[in-house]
């Protein structure tokens, strides 16, 4: 077999068959090397669809997917074992094991078929505007978590991991929002568009303090980030419980006045909907990454550092700048998540939990969507679609809404280390080779 | 065994030889600012009448009087010996030397006590120093714990971000094995268990998986929320009498001890969770520095190849040091439910976990020093407790921050440079 490499690939099979043809002399024998040509491209078409599929169930489609069913049945689990029917019916499991089986399907079905319908389709709705409902809400909390996502998905091509989402929120939201309530008298595109920068400076220079402690001192940034989350949120605080800074006139609770109407992102679909423009914000950012990673100078330089700083260094790459310069793009595109909460999503005014876990969800977005920004996008509507779905399973089922942090960070866990699903779904590893059968068939036919 | 070698690869003295010293001057500059602020605050916000600080408690041997102070007058007088100190760190910096810690220490104290006199002024009410360092010591329990389980998990080599979620699952298991058993003995051994096996899954993922370490560090922590809120909601809520009203640890007062004025009190009328502290701090530091299993995970930690080629097993030591890391960091977890309050809430650790880290870094990696951290951080937040009693001007938001700002401060190169473990967050592939 290997007295013929340069004619062959490194395809052991096939390098088999090509030295059972050379056995045959095709003078002597036309049938029967036109029937081993034919037997050759047959198989080399089957080969094809054979790589293929192993490449689908080797490759990461097949990683996540194993994880969002390893996540959602264990979300399933947890349902079964606090729902009372089930338990009520297990009880007597030995005499009648049906009506256990029964409640579990009930149980777990009503749960999954009110998570549908909360987050993309309403079967039961009158009309179809109201049916779609749902996914409108999926979309409108995608928002915050598509641009947050980018945030952390971007740092994190740098080589640096933005825990700091919370913070740089918050101060966004309290920049964007006092922008919105403090400053009166500017006609609707312009109060929006300068809440907007507000805002988004906000974020960045939060975000920017992370890697400026970075680039200068060496301080870690997950720490440097965590630590800045807290002193966001403690002095996002006091501005709230401070009449006269942030807090609404009149009020003793730490909340802020609505946003007026001129601050406001306007409804993409209607007043009828919550889904605002925010979303398309999102997508444009999603966009400029995408450019921002993949075709521009500055993103080289990130990606660079990303994957050896030692060798971006070499290269004439300024590691500093581009550790500063890439926690303020972060830090901005958080900042757009917080913006987008208190001018479009929460315009009633808003307290120091404006930020809704977000921050945090961020870095399950950006994990599970690769830190791509195509995949980023899915994640995000992924994850919106849980937190609108989980809000329906909460009023419908009496399911608590954190069983949706559970599936997403089993979620995050388990595509993060593809051996362990591929091990128990027993998909094969990547880099092996596809196991062949025809070709022992193949020379079968020769042989005889 | 070749000692020799384990020991030049491990003991993390390769600075020896080598006295590279650079005259760095961000002590003196980092003084100077935080003097100036004092100051700024002092002149902007001058406050009236004298301060009373009560050193005693009923059952004290001898009864100490309340002291009373002028509050501006002290505050000054604090000013002015922080000034000094600041002078000899700019004299020890222009000659080349390292500013000495009893320098920032004897700053920091005066600075403190400024403070304290400064907010304390024209009060009608005790600023009670026992109730200052005894909440301080109960506040900072978890902390200690906590930060000894980063110190054991990133000796070695794993970086232990989940600590909050082994708090918080410790809180949990305690409030309901503890309100099943009626045993707060229980609660704690099932708070260890519980946190072990937090630690397990980290130890999973990042040593058998090789996983980024903060990535799954940080989804423990939404996990263990995510689990022990909802079972919380369906399972605890509708149980509270038999699922979560444990019973807790009594104070154990020692006799005559606790009758010290002062530290009596504070040290010595406290729950066995609180006496096991320096137990387990001492036994953590002797573990880790004085026997061969700390030297082996050390060696780990620092550099894994080498410790692997003479014959410690890598993985199997990080193994371990995880599963007992999280055992102590439930220790801590414990704390809330079988010594604070007898009943779990949802997500009641509120980032202590994160104070722990950071109480961690802030102590170098070496478990004194970090649990010595974790005493400052609860003594400001319960510094922010004992000032609102006394009706301080200070917003409570301001002092809440403070062990974060201190953190950011002491990462950024305040307290001396914080080297990690060499090998920290690199998971090891045997070749």
């Amino acid at each position: 077999m290997s007295e013929t490499p340069d004619r062959h690939s490194a395809d052991s099979s096939d390098n088999r068959l090509a030295a059972d043809m050379e056995k045959v002399d095709p003078a002597a024998d036309p049938g029967l090397a036109e029937a081993l040509e034919q037997e050759r491209a047959r198989e080399a078409d089957e080969d094809r669809w054979q790589d293929a599929f192993h490449r689908i169930i080797s490759g990461g489609w097949a990683v996540s997917l194993g994880a969002i069913l390893l996540a959602v049945l264990a979300g399933s689990l947890m349902i079964i074992v606090t729902d009372e029917a089930v338990q009520q019916a297990s009880g007597y499991f030995f005499s009648r094991p049906s009506d256990t089986f029964a409640a579990v399907g009930e149980a777990v079905g009503g749960a999954y078929s009110a998570l549908f319908q909360g987050a993309v389709y309403n079967f039961q709705a009158e009309t179809f505007a109201g049916a779609i409902r749902p996914l409108t809400q999926t979309l409108t909390n995608a928002t915050p978590l598509i641009a947050a996502g980018l945030g952390v998905a971007i740092a994190f091509r740098a080589g640096l991991l933005n825990i700091g989402g919370q913070g740089q929120m918050l101060m966004s939201a309290a920049a964007a929002g006092w922008v919105g309530f403090g400053v009166t008298g500017l006609p609707f595109p312009l109060h929006l568009i300068l809440a907007l920068v507000a805002g988004i400076l906000a974020g960045a220079l939060w975000a920017g303090i992370a890697g400026l402690l970075k680039a200068r001192t060496g301080a870690h940034e997950v720490i440097v980030t965590i630590m800045l989350n807290y002193v966001a949120f403690y002095l996002l605080s006091y501005f709230l419980a401070t009449p006269g800074l942030m807090q609404a006139p009149g009020s003793a609770n730490p909340k802020t006045p609505p946003t007026p109407e001129s601050a406001q992102l306007p409804p993409l679909l209607g007043e009828r909907y919550n889904l605002h423009w925010g979303f398309i914000l999102a997508l444009i950012a999603v966009a400029v990454v995408w450019w921002i990673l993949n075709r521009s100078a500055v993103g080289f330089s990130y990606r660079a550092v990303g994957q050896n700083p030692r060798a971006a260094r070499v290269a004439g790459i300024d590691v500093s700048r581009s550790t500063v310069s890439v926690m303020l793009v972060a830090g901005a595109l958080v900042g757009l998540a917080g913006v987008t909460q208190v001018l479009g999503t929460v315009t009633t005014g808003f307290g120091a939990d404006i930020d809704a876990g977000i921050g945090f969800d961020a870095i399950t977005v950006a994990l599970l969507g690769n830190s791509n920004p195509i995949g980023v996008l899915g994640a995000g509507i992924l994850f919106g679609g849980f937190k609108a779905g989980g809000s329906a399973m909460q009023a419908a089922e009496g399911i608590p809404i954190e069983i949706v942090l559970v599936v997403q960070s089993l979620i995050v866990l388990f595509i993060a280390a593809p051996p362990l699903v591929r091990a128990i779904f027993r998909l094969p590893q990547p880099g092996s080779k596809p196991k062949k059968k025809r070709s022992q068939a193949a020379r079968k036919e020769v042989a005889a | 065994m070749t000692a020799p070698t384990v020991d030049g690869a491990t003991t993390g003295a390769p600075d020896a030889p080598r006295t590279v010293s650079t005259i760095s001057w961000k002590t003196p500059i980092a003084l100077a600012v935080v003097l100036a602020l004092y100051a700024l605050l002092m002149l902007l916000a001058p406050r009236e009448g004298s301060a009373r600080f009560a050193l005693s408690t009923p059952t004290d041997f001898f009864q100490i009087p309340v002291y009373v102070i002028p509050g501006m007058g002290t505050a000054w007088v604090c000013a002015a010996v922080a000034a000094a100190l600041l002078v000899v760190s700019v004299l020890a910096t222009r000659d080349g030397r390292r500013t000495p810690l009893w320098v920032t220490s004897v700053y920091a104290a005066a600075l403190l006590f400024g403070f304290l006199a400064w907010a304390a002024a024209g009060s009608p009410r005790d600023l009670s120093v026992v109730g200052l360092l005894g909440g301080a010591v109960a506040l900072s329990v978890p902390l200690v714990y906590g930060s000894l389980s980063g110190v054991i998990g990133e000796r070695s080599g794993t970086i232990n971000i989940a600590i909050e979620s082994q708090l918080l699952a410790g809180a949990f298991t305690a409030a309901v094995v503890g309100s099943l058993t009626n045993s707060p003995w229980a609660g704690l051994v099932a708070a260890m268990i519980a946190a072990a096996l937090v630690g397990l899954v980290l130890a999973v993922f990042t040593i058998t998986y090789r996983v980024n370490q903060i990535i799954v560090g940080v989804v423990l922590n939404v996990l263990v929320i995510g689990l022990t809120s909802f079972f919380y909601s369906l399972v605890l809520v509708p149980n509270t009498q038999t699922l979560n009203s444990t019973t807790r640890f009594e104070r154990l007062p020692i006799p005559f001890l606790e009758r010290i004025p002062v530290i009596g009190p504070v040290l010595f009328d406290q729950t066995i969770v609180v006496y096991l502290m320096p137990v387990v701090v001492f036994l953590v530091w002797y573990g880790l520095f004085r026997t061969r299993w700390g030297l082996r995970l050390r060696a780990v930690g620092e550099h894994p190849r080498a410790a692997d080629t003479v014959g410690i097993e890598v993985l199997r030591t990080r193994y371990r040091a995880l599963l007992i890391a999280g055992a102590v960091g439930g220790m801590g977890g414990a704390f809330y439910t079988v010594v604070s309050i007898n009943q779990f809430n949802r997500e009641m650790t509120a980032g202590a976990g994160f104070i722990a880290l950071a109480a961690m870094i802030f102590g170098k990696w070496n478990p004194i020093r970090a649990a010595l951290a974790g005493l400052l951080f609860g003594f400001a937040t319960n510094l922010q407790n004992v000032l609102s009693v006394v009706g301080s001007p200070v917003p409570s938001q301001f002092m809440l921050m403070l062990p974060y700002i201190v953190t950011l401060f002491a990462v950024a190169g305040l307290v001396g440079r914080s080297r990690p473990p060499a090998a920290l967050a690199r998971p090891y592939t045997k070749e």
